[in-house]
């Protein structure tokens, strides 16, 4: 689609010619309308930055289905006791009262392309010109075979922070000395790659610190390798020898079922019993995203790569991990970073601002033990096929202390700098 | 003691802005201090030639002694006495500028706090240091800078001038605000757009020689950090330029 200036998208809508001739207030409620389908990482910051840069010239609603949202990222270290719940939970009062947008709190239950309208569930109509999708995960339960929704309220998967993450913290903090925990981990593509090591870092950090030395954690893996295995496995064996077992998948030979009655985690090479059993299933776009027919056959959402504007609908953007992000991962920076990008091509097509480059970012931390913390990030720029890696960098194993705590303590600023990039101040 | 006395041996006595552990710390230390001493003289322990070693780490942002001029930080000189936040010319936070408008003035017993823990005893300092544990080094970079903040600062601010260093193409550039204000959003996800040194150095308000020769140190591999090594990899001057001059444009809150 072309820039277009604000007058000419008002004449594309139909509306330019006779909303010059009705008084202000009305005019005022036919400007420009932007509707974001989630208040994460993505859709909080594209709503934000929509709203305070574009002023009064954009009419922004966001969507979301809970009163308050809570981080998946830092959800680890609530489990590892670094920090309370509340302190990765936030409300959206902020971007209501200091940014004027109209904060709905419901779930998106469709999206009627044609109309150019949002459905909810409970039968409202959410009009838009142009839709900002950002559900984050939907969970494939039956990717793992036995385990469900239901299951889930015995083997947590916690991958999207709630009460999924406070149950999992109820029933770690439950493990007596001698009990097991095993962790079934997600195949690619899914959500913050470094996420399942991390926690299982933390994990051990509760048994170790309550001199829980005959507990184990094992990690049936279904992928070969994964992110930041080098800093993680060194990490282990540094902080917490013999504790942790990882089974990628040509020492287990492939995931048979799961048995939350029993605990039991079958696979071709053996029977793993768990006190406490972690399932993260596989994972495709949230929802809304299928049943607006935006996802593809992976399950997730083509976008173009210079604007994150969808290849199904010019009038509809998607970010964060609900999109076919090339080479960015499934992460909250990369959500917060694409919608930005989102954002300014956005008001370039309803208010005619000027439009740069696209370029994005991402980095990941994580937290191996107390002060160890490591991290992961590249730069990303749209080539004609993909969001593309332009350059990278990655901790390295045998760093000193001294910058181990920095780059922890370097995390905590940046969780404080995202939060208040997403909910504002 | 009468309360009189007892006011002007405790300095805050009547100062509320503290944090309560912060506050609750300075009471203990200041009624020990009070108790030993009588007439509270630390900086006489330091020793200032060891302090103008330590000063080192502070010296990339503050200038202390005759014609020194506001960088980064602002500069030492007439420290001593100062009410916080109130050198013209220099952006604080409003956090500063309020414990100044409260009434706390710089000396042994603020400085010896401030530079224990900054952004403990001043939440939402500007200033990005992470703060001296050691009670004997502060005493020395105390008494260092009783000595050196004696001195006459400049009196104009420093010009713009341009040096065959890095970043003098960037120098030269008027940059663009409106392009700086987009790249800007990749930098606010870690750097807060208020000001507030976090755990994450506060960049904005800066002068712009320090700015941008601080990119292209980090560009260059000159700084060492992961982070911001990969941001700036891809940044010509054109960008480094409008970065300077969109972030040196913000005040901080």
């Amino acid at each position: 689609m072309p820039n277009l200036t604000r007058r000419s998208f008002g004449l594309l809508v139909g509306a330019g010619a006779t909303s010059l001739a009705l008084p202000y207030y009305a005019r005022a409620q036919g400007k420009p309308k932007v509707v974001v389908i989630g208040g994460g990482a993505g859709g909080a910051t594209a709503a934000r930055y929509m709203a305070k840069d574009a002023g009064e010239d954009l009419d922004v609603t966001l969507i979301e289905a809970n009163p308050a949202y809570s981080t998946c990222f830092f959800s680890n270290l609530y489990l590892g006791g670094f920090r309370d719940f509340d302190s990765i939970t936030h409300g959206y009062d902020t971007l209501s009262s200091n940014y004027g947008i109209t904060v709905v709190n419901g779930m998106a239950d469709a999206v009627d392309r044609d109309a150019k309208m949002v459905v909810m569930a409970d039968g409202s109509k959410v009009p838009y010109d142009r839709l900002v999708v950002s559900p984050g995960i939907d969970l494939i339960y039956d990717s793992v075979p036995g385990y469900s929704e239901e299951a889930a309220e015995i083997m947590p998967h916690s991958w999207k922070a709630g009460p999924q993450t406070q149950l999992l913290k109820a029933k770690l903090d439950a493990i007596e000395n001698g009990q097991q925990i095993v962790m079934v981990a997600p195949p690619n593509q899914y959500r913050c790659p470094p996420g399942p090591y991390e926690r299982v870092s933390m994990m051990a950090h509760i048994l170790k610190s309550k001199g829980l030395n005959d507990s184990k954690i094992v990690i049936i893996d279904p992928k070969p390798k994964f992110s930041k295995q080098a800093l993680f496995q060194e990490g282990w064996d540094k902080h917490y020898p013999g504790m942790i077992e990882w089974y990628g998948p040509d020492v287990h030979g492939g995931i048979v079922k799961v048995d939350a009655s029993t605990g039991e985690v079958e696979t071709d090479l053996d029977t793993f019993q768990g006190d406490l059993v972690n399932v993260i299933p596989a994972q495709k776009a949230g929802m809304i995203a299928s049943k607006a027919a935006l996802t593809n056959d992976s399950g997730f959402c083509a976008i173009d790569p210079a604007s994150m504007r969808s290849k199904e609908d010019d009038s509809i953007f998607i970010i964060g991990d609900a999109c076919i992000a090339g080479d960015m991962p499934k992460s909250g920076f990369s959500a917060n970073s694409q919608a930005k990008v989102a954002a300014m091509t956005i008001r370039g097509d309803l208010t005619g601002s000027r439009v740069f480059p696209a370029k994005y970012s991402n980095t990941c931390w994580s937290l191996i033990e107390t002060n160890d913390g490591v991290k992961v990030g590249a730069q990303y720029a749209p080539t004609d096929e993909k969001i593309a890696s332009t350059s990278k960098f990655i901790s390295q194993t045998g760093e000193d202390a001294g910058l181990r705590q920095a780059t922890y303590e370097e995390s905590i600023g940046w969780y404080k700098g995202i939060t208040t990039d997403m909910f504002g101040a | 003691m009468d309360q009189k006395q007892d006011k002007a041996e405790r300095p805050y006595a009547d100062f509320p802005t503290l944090r309560n552990a912060a506050w609750a710390r300075a009471r203990k230390w200041i009624a020990g201090a009070t108790f030993l001493l009588t007439v509270p003289a630390m900086a006489s322990d330091g020793d200032p030639i060891k302090g103008e070693k330590l000063f080192k780490a502070c010296k990339a942002c503050h200038q202390v002694g005759a014609n020194a001029r506001n960088g980064v930080g602002p500069h030492l000189d007439g420290l001593f006495e100062r009410p916080a936040g109130t050198l013209e010319g220099f952006k604080y936070s409003s956090a500063m500028k309020k414990l100044g408008s409260d009434g706390m003035v710089w000396n042994e017993f603020s400085l010896d706090l401030y530079l224990e823990k900054p952004r403990e005893y001043v939440p939402g300092t500007r200033m990005s240091y992470r703060g001296m544990p050691d009670r004997q080094d502060r005493t020395h970079i105390i008494a260092y800078l009783r000595e050196l903040s004696k001195a006459e600062p400049a009196s104009e601010p420093e010009p713009e001038t341009v040096t065959p260093e890095m970043g003098a193409v960037a120098m030269q550039i008027d940059g663009d605000m409106a392009y700086g204000e987009y790249l800007s959003s990749e930098c606010v996800t870690c750097h807060q757009v208020s000001g507030r040194a976090d755990g994450i150095p506060s960049i904005i308000g800066w002068p712009k020689k320090p700015f941008i020769r601080a990119l292209f140190e980090y560009k260059t591999n000159v700084r060492s950090h992961q982070v911001m090594q990969n941001m700036t990899v891809n940044l010509g001057n054109e960008e480094i330029a409008a970065l300077a001059a969109y972030f040196g444009s913000i005040d901080p809150q």
